[in-house]
């Protein structure tokens, strides 16, 4: 016993300097970021409308170049990162939004993850936890009323 | 005995044969029902995405106030506002030398132009992603006189949506945008729409 | 005449296929063994037509033969040997040809290893083989037959696309990706078959083992040279964009991963065989969405071929496995019952379950993330994109939940553990994490970076001392030297080891996914000749322009020095170039990078050109990214392991069994 409980002491204390060390890494973030990386975020969640499928932060086409050079003249400007992202779904529409904006049908992708984790963790617990599947021998509710009947018919027929 | 009354297929016992043996059968049906009904209808969700273009999107500027601009002439000096041609039906037409639709709807645009500038539209070319030689070569080559401006930065065309060329706009006489398209114009699109804002002018 | 010899191959090769299909069942059914052998035979003479049908369009393209209308639109007499034979699968129709040549191979193969003995179930799987053959021989056949001629053969042809001839990488990521989807059609097959005969014991997973993680391998490998196209030849410094043909190459991917571990706990507890079967008519049907979406053109994307008429073919076939597959399940129900329970929560059976709940979540999520636009313009009308930041954003928590079973997993003994062995087996990989943590926080890493390394350390730790505790108990029971042992040890069990080396090579890759996502950085500048400008914590001067005229393409390529700041010495010299060619309207840029090793900090140093004036300036834009290299490192060993767990082994009886072996067995985790 005094093994398991010096394991768990040592396990326990190991996690314990991990949260410690979270906790302090994420305190030292913070801050707004340089321009450049505020255009590079929100150039992020915007897709580029000429190549397929890739963000305007990330696009090496001329038209990507020019839409953060647009997102930061509006950064100077003092307009806000919704106001900027306003600007682009007014023109090109939801579409060129990279993450969809979480309003009603569109929360259904966003809802998959949270479902499917919980549907999953359900389906774990009950799989984990079935008791005496039928080979092993125990009677069903059903088998046991066949049983019956068919008792039942025996006795009838004398 | 007979009292017992059971709500299960599988209770039921027929005579000489295993029991439950019928509604066994039945049960499997209802089982292969209940898996097969989802992916049919995963399958129909798919089916709706034959025929459609996924590259083709939407407007969101119709009815909606044309962005203003002010921009540099490419064929001559200058500058060319949208603010001077507000009461005229404006054709803004983004395009490019390197682009092959754009020289297909050329024709279209030069009939146009030809048929409707004594009526005051104005059919302006909006160079996009291109150099200046190569524009100027481009209109040499095929012969259109209507203007063109430069679009530095393509602050223009992202002002207006654009996702290639060629992105065609008709101005309503009001300012706002009355139609627009994607992919090489066609002489009917244009007069259809035109005579539309037109006619939208006239009433005001 | 390639027109006419192709055709008529790839003709006679479906006629094959029905027959060989027919025949198999009716011999089957009839008892008739000689028309069984009759249908394996057919198997041989299909491959080989499909063969001849893929040498045809060789032929074609390496004379030249502009008649074929694929040649002209694929191929050019400028265009350089190797890329004409790469034109073969690089375009749409072509790839099917590639794709019928790698389906008739497997059929040929699976012919070939049950030539002698075999299964009961044989002639029915290799009837769905064959019908999935004539499936892809009729689309070849078909509407975008890649041997269709044109009226008057242009005098040349328009060459590939540019971006499909920039890289020799485009020869290697297809026929990988391709072994990958279609090796599955093997546990398909077998699977089906077990159904349809109602023979549902374990035999069609076990006869199908070796193929289901051969088929693994090759698709981890194709979707690693995917990666590094992307990051070598696309030039937009990133390996994976989350684009949808990406996503559906991942999602057989994920799946057959889930399917790999709990075919272990089917074979050893009898638990889970619904489960199974439905995860491998899952996979396939995985592979057949992927072969809709990237070729029935319902999504835009880098890979979205051209406009073509073969979505309805691809969504009925799709359709009928779905149905068909999951049909035959329902149906069997009842001949599928467990035999046996899970112990407890605590054990190695559980945590495989676990492992497939998670990757089940995760596939779901791509699947739906990717088709949703679907769903949204069928149902409102409207547009819309789902891309990386969602992708990334959903997938992370789960990815990282799942390499924590990936640590604990190993450690945990079937059936039950008792908890004070695993804890004691904890122990020395809880305190890496701690150690790894408590240096990331000390030397200012963000909260992610300590959880995220902190766990992959735990992971590691953990997996390394899986494999030391084999490698021990072989020593202590022969005395030989750590190498025989460790011979020794993966001897006695392949799949074990293999596996432990395939977490390895994942936990690898994740270091480094997760360290370029964490730490990269980039940034665009433009520089006039001779100058020096300061970007990302280095100095880049542009050198000057080069031009290069090859018959197929013209390149620009701009000499950049990537200098150390306070030195000034040149790290190194980066060549990013521009390829103009005739065909496109706008120059594809090539990338130039210095790949990160140990011995310069692991960081990927990564130029593009954007644009040059002349010779006088030149835009740039350059990244700094940390942790690429081990993506690599981490997809060879993910391979390599994956070849160790299939590697063949000699029959147990062969084995011998003594007193010395004893104290190994009471050692080892029996696998």
């Amino acid at each position: 016993m005094s093994g398991r409980t010096r394991s768990f002491v040592v396990i326990a204390a190991a996690i314990a300097v991990v949260a410690l060390a979270a906790l302090i890494a994420s305190g030292g973030s913070g801050g707004h970021g340089t321009l450049d990386e505020r255009v590079h975020q929100i150039g992020a969640g915007l897709r580029c409308p000429v190549c397929l499928n890739l963000s305007v932060a990330d696009s090496p086409s001329p038209l990507a170049g020019e839409m953060r050079t647009e997102i930061e003249a509006q950064l100077r400007a003092g307009r806000t990162p919704e106001q900027i992202r306003a600007f682009f779904v007014d023109r090109y529409g939801e579409w060129i939004l990279l993450s969809p904006p979480r309003h009603g049908w569109n929360l259904l992708p966003w809802a998959v993850p949270i479902v499917g984790m919980l549907a999953g963790v359900a389906i774990w617990v009950a799989l984990v936890r079935r008791r005496a599947p039928r080979t092993n021998g125990a009677v069903t509710e059903t088998e046991h009323r066949r049983i019956e009947h068919q008792l039942t018919d025996l006795e009838e027929r004398g | 005995m007979n009292a017992r009354i059971d709500d299960t297929d599988e209770a039921r016992v027929d005579e000489g044969v295993e029991p439950g043996g019928g509604g066994r059968s039945r049960r499997r049906w209802r089982t292969v029902a209940l898996v097969l009904a989802p992916l049919v209808l995963f399958a129909l969700l798919l089916a709706t995405g034959l025929g459609r273009d996924p590259r083709e999107l939407p407007s969101e500027l119709i009815g909606q106030p044309a962005p203003t601009f002010s921009l540099p002439r490419l064929d001559a000096g200058g500058t060319i506002d949208l603010g001077d041609l507000h009461g005229q039906v404006v054709v803004v037409n983004f395009w490019a030398s390197w682009c092959v639709p754009c020289r297909q709807e050329h024709d279209a645009l030069a009939a146009a132009w030809g048929r409707y500038r004594d009526r005051g539209v104005v059919v302006l070319g909006v160079s996009f992603e291109d150099t200046r030689e190569a524009a100027l070569e481009f209109r040499d080559e095929l012969k259109g006189d209507w203007p063109l401006v430069d679009d530095p930065g393509s602050r223009t065309a992202i002002a207006y949506g654009v996702f290639g060329v060629p992105e065609t706009f008709v101005i309503a006489p009001d300012g706002t945008i009355a139609a627009k398209t994607t992919g090489a114009v066609t002489y009917e699109w244009l007069t259809d729409e035109i005579e539309g804002a037109l006619r939208a002018g006239n009433v005001e | 005449m390639p027109a006419l010899v192709g055709t008529l191959s790839l003709a006679l090769a479906l006629a094959l296929a029905v027959y060989g299909g027919t025949a198999a069942i009716v011999g089957a059914r009839t008892g008739r063994p000689r028309v069984v052998e009759s249908a394996r035979t057919a198997a041989y003479s299909l491959f080989a037509l499909v063969v001849v049908a893929n040498l045809a369009m060789l032929a074609a393209l390496l004379g030249n033969d502009f008649s074929l209308r694929y040649v002209a639109s694929n191929s050019s007499r400028a265009t350089p040997t190797f890329f004409k034979m790469l034109a073969l699968w690089s375009a749409d129709e072509g790839s099917l040809l590639l794709w019928n040549l790698v389906l008739g191979g497997y059929l040929a193969a699976v012919a070939f290893r049950f030539r002698r003995r075999r299964p009961e179930t044989f002639p029915w799987a290799l009837a769905v083989m064959f019908a999935i053959s004539a499936f892809y021989l009729v689309l070849v056949l078909g509407p975008t037959t890649p041997f269709a001629t044109l009226a008057t053969a242009p005098l040349d042809g328009r060459g590939p696309l540019p971006l499909l001839q920039n890289h020799p990488l485009m020869a290697a990521h297809p026929p990988f990706l391709y072994l990958g989807f279609i090796g599955f059609t093997v546990p398909f097959a077998f699977a089906i078959a077990a159904l349809i005969t109602g023979r549902v014991s374990d035999a069609w997973m076990r006869v199908t083992r070796r193929w289901t993680i051969t088929a693994w391998i090759f698709l981890t490998i194709g979707l690693v040279l995917g990666a590094l196209w992307s990051y070598s030849v696309l030039g937009w410094g990133g390996y994976w964009a989350w684009d949808p043909v990406e996503n559906v190459a991942l999602l057989p991917w994920l799946m057959g991963t889930a399917f790999l571990h709990s075919v272990m706990v089917q074979e050893r507890r009898g638990m889970l065989k619904v489960w199974n079967l439905s995860l491998i008519v899952g996979t396939f049907a995985l592979t057949v969405l992927g072969t809709f979406l990237t070729r029935g053109s319902i999504l835009a994307s880098v890979h979205a071929f051209a406009e073509s008429i073969v979505g309805p073919l691809y969504l009925a076939f799709l359709t009928l496995v779905l149905l068909g597959g999951f049909g035959l399940i329902a149906w069997r129900r009842e001949s599928l019952r467990a035999e046996a329970t899970f112990d407890t929560p605590l054990s190695r059976e559980s945590v495989f379950l676990g492992n497939n709940v998670l990757l089940l979540v995760l596939t779901f999520t791509v699947l739906v993330g990717t088709i949703y636009p679907l769903l949204a313009e069928a149902v409102t009308g409207g547009k819309v994109s789902v891309g990386s930041p969602f992708f990334n954003r959903n997938t992370a928590p789960v990815a990282l939940l799942l390499l924590f079973l990936m640590g604990i997993g190993p450690l945990l003994p079937w059936r039950a553990a008792s908890l004070s062995a695993v804890m004691r087996r904890l122990q020395i990989p809880a305190w890496a994490a701690a150690v790894t943590a408590a240096l990331l926080a000390l030397t200012g890493a963000g909260g992610v970076a300590v959880i995220v390394f902190g766990l992959a350390a735990f992971v590691a730790a953990a997996t390394v001392g899986e494999m030391a505790r084999g490698v021990r108990a072989q020593r202590r029971a022969h005395g030989t030297s750590v190498g025989a042992a460790i011979g020794a040890a993966v001897a006695r069990n392949h799949r074990l080891y293999g596996g432990l080396v395939v977490h390895l090579g994942l936990i690898v890759a994740v270091v480094g996914v997760s360290w370029s996502a964490l730490e990269d950085r980039s940034s665009e500048v433009t520089i006039a000749r001779g100058q020096i400008v300061p970007a990302e914590g280095y100095d880049l001067r542009y050198e000057g322009l080069t031009t290069r005229d090859e018959p197929q393409r013209r390149v620009l390529v701009a000499e950049l020095a990537v200098l150390d700041p306070e030195t000034g010495d040149e790290v190194v010299r980066l060549q990013p170039s521009l390829n103009l060619y005739p065909s496109a309207s706008e120059p594809i840029g090539t990338p130039s990078i210095r790949t990160g090793t140990p011995f310069n900090g692991m960081v990927d140093l990564y130029a593009s050109l954007v644009t040059v004036e002349n010779d006088t300036r030149a835009s740039f834009r350059f990244f700094v990214n940390p942790g690429i290299g081990l993506l690599w490192l981490g997809g060879a060993v993910m391979a390599l392991g994956g070849i160790v767990a299939a590697w063949p082994t000699r029959p147990r009886a062969a084995r011998a069994t003594g007193p010395e072996h004893v104290a190994e067995h009471r050692e080892e985790v029996t696998v």
